[in-house]
């Protein structure tokens, strides 16, 4: 008898055909409509650098029509008794969770995510989403005292990135629509298909026409939506630079605004944390998404003392990551989600390096010949002055710090223009909560990391942005109380 | 023989103390009779960026008082206002009202006080319960406590509108101040006076320094700085046009100021129910979401 001592793992792959089709169309008032300008882009399959599909690139004819669209369909759905809006909402989160295993397919070979994530992570989480917010159609007049009779705000613009695809549709869309707002959606270019195909969902729940249209394209599709005239409210989320031109560009109109944008988000661990605990946190804060997460806890501060143990760990964990095939069920880091991402991501690795940081690989397992990798890393021996202490990267490479006391923790956490996340491991309570009070951030986890419900409201301060999604505070951006 | 009044020219409120502005101009007050009222301190850019340090210094410590002792202290404002009535209503009348010649009468002067000082002690009251109104317990799916609560934004500019010089700056310093944010004020440009004898009350009210700042000066010179500096978290109040409006929030986009900004004209100052809102509060806060594992 041989016993086989190769511990790899074999293949794994999901094997559902989500049948993309060649061309995809945009959405606008309940139709599939080629746009006016009859120029077209290719979205990819970052894993294979295989075209998936040719799809629309919406010009400003097309967002007239869309935004018109919208607004014919605003005076009748705003008008809707709030219990038949619930209904559509409530349908529209059912038949995502019947067609999960498709949607979650589309995503990971559209965005690179690896689908043990976009099947137990995000799918879950946009239908809760609706699910959540649909239930808030009838009880807007309770969630804000004092206010009894609040109003939807309009069209809404939005504007989504490509790392959560369809869950970034979900937090724009489901409150926008609870609220009696309609909506022109834009999804990223890269990633444009689920958001097509939640076009088709709402065609087969009989939501009315008009009320979500989905406009495809790239940055200049996205600047002529934010701009329509006749849009009320613009909700963004992306870079903070775009983020600002956003807000420049809306000053003096009176258009409503939420925007939630970069990070560089500290995740600290004390010498008294249960450090076993506090790695799988780090790895969950900055590897999740390939680290294309805007709350990525890219910035770990270490207590000194315990340093070299966490440095030796997370080698060690790190060297367990598998990276290849997003569709492979043991997969734990997929594929980068497009070229020009990997050299940014490049480009910052090699800019730490320079700058004196010491760079940490563990894993030399062989990546696919084709589509875009980045194997995790981290940098230690990083200055708070260094880029790679500073910028958002975007990827799945974490920056080392150490330090000695809590007040210097928290003025090291605070100093960057960024507020969105941060995370914190101890296992003293009162010192907990003392440093989660004075960081100045949207969220703070304790003792865990990058956890999301749609009942929790999420959003940044500082120059991540501001605005609230998810929960009754995700309501506030779409209402006039 | 008559006797000469003395008349001294109104200084800054920064920090705490009252210092002349570095420019060394002032402008002067023209009263309904077009004799000199007063003299004001013509504050400059340079006078903002000096109240922005100070300011900037005094918000944890002001954040960090328990929510009672700063509803205390604004209850304590109202307290001092109430004692002053009477100067306050001679400030509110020293000029003509916009657009007339005549200034404000005694019945309509001494009713704008009565409801500012009102409106100060309705947002005392607010200081350790809006918290509890607008925050929340996050029924998440999975083992774990989440829960958020607003916290101060931060540095606020407070812009006053012109009219009512006394009632609007209550009304929109109050708010900013009991969500436990640091205030700097631009005084009504057509009656400062009003603004800096409030400034007078919060230096005698236990108001922190640089908690409460308050600059008098011309809109178009001043504007553009609260806009475009840097380290000035958000801008509440009133502006005179959409112009202001525009330019405000032009420079706010930069370093993602909060803005929430309201028409002068479009105000109804003594709207009670709605200006007693906690969601005039709420702008200048920042909810913030914390997770925590529970159970082993």
């Amino acid at each position: 008898m041989t016993v086989n001592s190769d511990w790899t793992y074999a293949p794994a792959p999901e094997r559902v055909d989500p049948e993309i089709a060649e061309r995809h169309r945009l959405f606008i008032d309940g139709r599939f409509l080629s746009s006016r300008g009859r120029r077209t882009f290719e979205t990819a399959n970052p894993a294979t650098e295989a075209v998936l599909s040719e799809c629309d690139e919406a010009n400003a004819a097309d967002v007239d029509a869309a935004v018109a669209a919208a607004r014919a369909a605003f005076r009748k759905w705003s008008r809707t008794r709030p219990q038949e809006r619930a209904k559509h909402l409530y349908r529209i989160a059912r038949r995502i969770q019947e067609r999960s295993r498709e949607l979650a397919v589309l995503e990971t070979m559209d965005g690179g995510k690896p689908i043990r994530e976009s099947r137990d992570v995000d799918l879950p989480l946009v239908a809760q989403h609706f699910f959540h917010n649909a239930g808030w159609c009838d009880k807007l007049k309770y969630a804000f005292p004092g206010a009894t009779d609040p109003k939807p705000i309009g069209v809404c613009a939005q504007v989504i990135p490509w790392n959560f695809p369809l869950l970034m549709l979900a937090w724009k869309i489901a409150p926008a629509l609870a609220c009696g707002n309609t909506v022109v959606l834009k999804p990223a270019e890269t990633t444009p298909l689920t958001a097509l195909r939640f076009a088709e969902i709402c065609e087969e729940c009989e939501l009315p026409k008009g009320v979500v249209n989905i406009v495809t394209g790239a940055g200049e599709t996205g600047r002529l939506l934010v701009e329509h005239p006749d849009v009320d409210k613009i909700a963004f989320t992306g870079s903070t630079e775009v983020g600002k031109r956003i807000a420049a560009s809306s000053a003096g109109t009176g258009k409503r605004l939420t925007l939630e944008l970069g990070g560089k988000s500290p995740n600290i661990v004390f010498a008294d944390a249960s450090i076993d605990q506090a790695i799988e946190g780090i790895v969950q804060g900055i590897w999740f998404n390939q680290g294309h997460v805007c709350c990525a806890g890219s910035r770990l501060f270490v207590q000194e003392s315990v340093l070299s143990e966490v440095i030796t760990k997370l080698e060690r964990r790190l060297s367990t990551l598998r990276v290849g095939d997003p569709l492979d069920k043991n997969t734990d880091v997929g594929a980068i989600n497009s070229g020009a991402q990997l050299a940014t991501i490049r480009d910052y690795l090699e800019r730490g390096r320079a700058e004196g940081a010491t760079m940490h690989e563990p894993s030399d397992a062989s990546l696919p010949d084709k589509g875009h990798w980045c194997r995790p890393c981290f940098l230690s021996d990083v200055q708070p002055s260094h880029v790679v202490a500073r910028e958002e990267i975007f990827g799945p490479v974490l920056a080392v710090m150490s330090f000695r006391t809590p007040e210097e923790a928290i003025s090291r956490a605070n100093d960057t223009r960024f507020g969105l996340a941060a995370g914190v491991w101890t296992d003293k309570g009162s010192k907990i909560f003392e440093i989660a009070s004075r960081l100045q951030a949207g969220v703070v986890w304790l003792n865990t990391y990058n956890r999301f419900d749609a009942t929790s409201p999420f959003g940044g301060v500082k120059e991540s942005g501001f605005g609230r999604e998810g929960g009754l505070h995700g309501l506030r951006g779409y209402l006039s109380l | 023989m008559a006797r000469e009044p003395i008349l001294k020219t109104w200084k800054l409120f920064i920090g705490g103390a009252f210092p002349r502005t570095e420019s060394g101009r002032t402008m002067i007050l023209w009263g309904a009779d077009d004799r000199v009222v007063a003299h004001c301190c013509q504050g400059s850019r340079k006078d903002l960026r000096n109240t922005v340090e100070l300011a900037r210094k005094a918000l944890p410590r002001w954040w960090a008082r328990d929510a009672y002792n700063r509803s205390q202290i604004l209850y304590r404002i109202a307290e001092m206002a109430e004692g002053r009535t009477a100067e306050l209503v001679d400030a509110i009348r020293c000029v003509p009202e916009a657009g007339t010649d005549r200034a404000p009468t005694a019945a309509t002067a001494r009713k704008e006080v009565a409801c500012g000082i009102d409106r100060l002690v309705a947002f005392a009251g607010w200081c350790d319960k809006f918290p509890q109104v607008i925050g929340s317990r996050n029924p998440v799916n999975g083992p774990y406590h989440d829960f958020t609560m607003p916290e101060p934004t931060g540095v606020c500019g407070v812009i006053a509108p012109n009219e009512p010089s006394f009632l609007g700056l209550v009304s929109h310093l109050a708010p900013v101040l009991a969500g436990g944010n640091v205030a700097i004020a631009l005084a009504s440009e057509t009656n400062p006076l009003p603004s800096m004898v409030l400034a007078e009350i919060c230096a005698t009210s236990d108001v922190p320094g640089g908690v409460v700042n308050v600059l008098t000066g011309y809109r178009r010179e001043l504007l553009p700085e609260f806009a475009d500096h840097r380290d000035i978290d958000a801008i509440g109040g009133a502006t005179e046009g959409n112009e202001e409006r525009r330019l405000l929030e032009l420079g706010a986009a930069d370093n993602m100021k909060r803005v929430r900004l309201e028409h002068a004209a479009e105000i109804d100052y003594h709207d009670d129910d709605a200006r007693h809102s906690p969601w005039t509060i709420e702008p200048f806060t920042e909810m913030k979401t914390i997770w925590h594992p529970s159970g082993s």
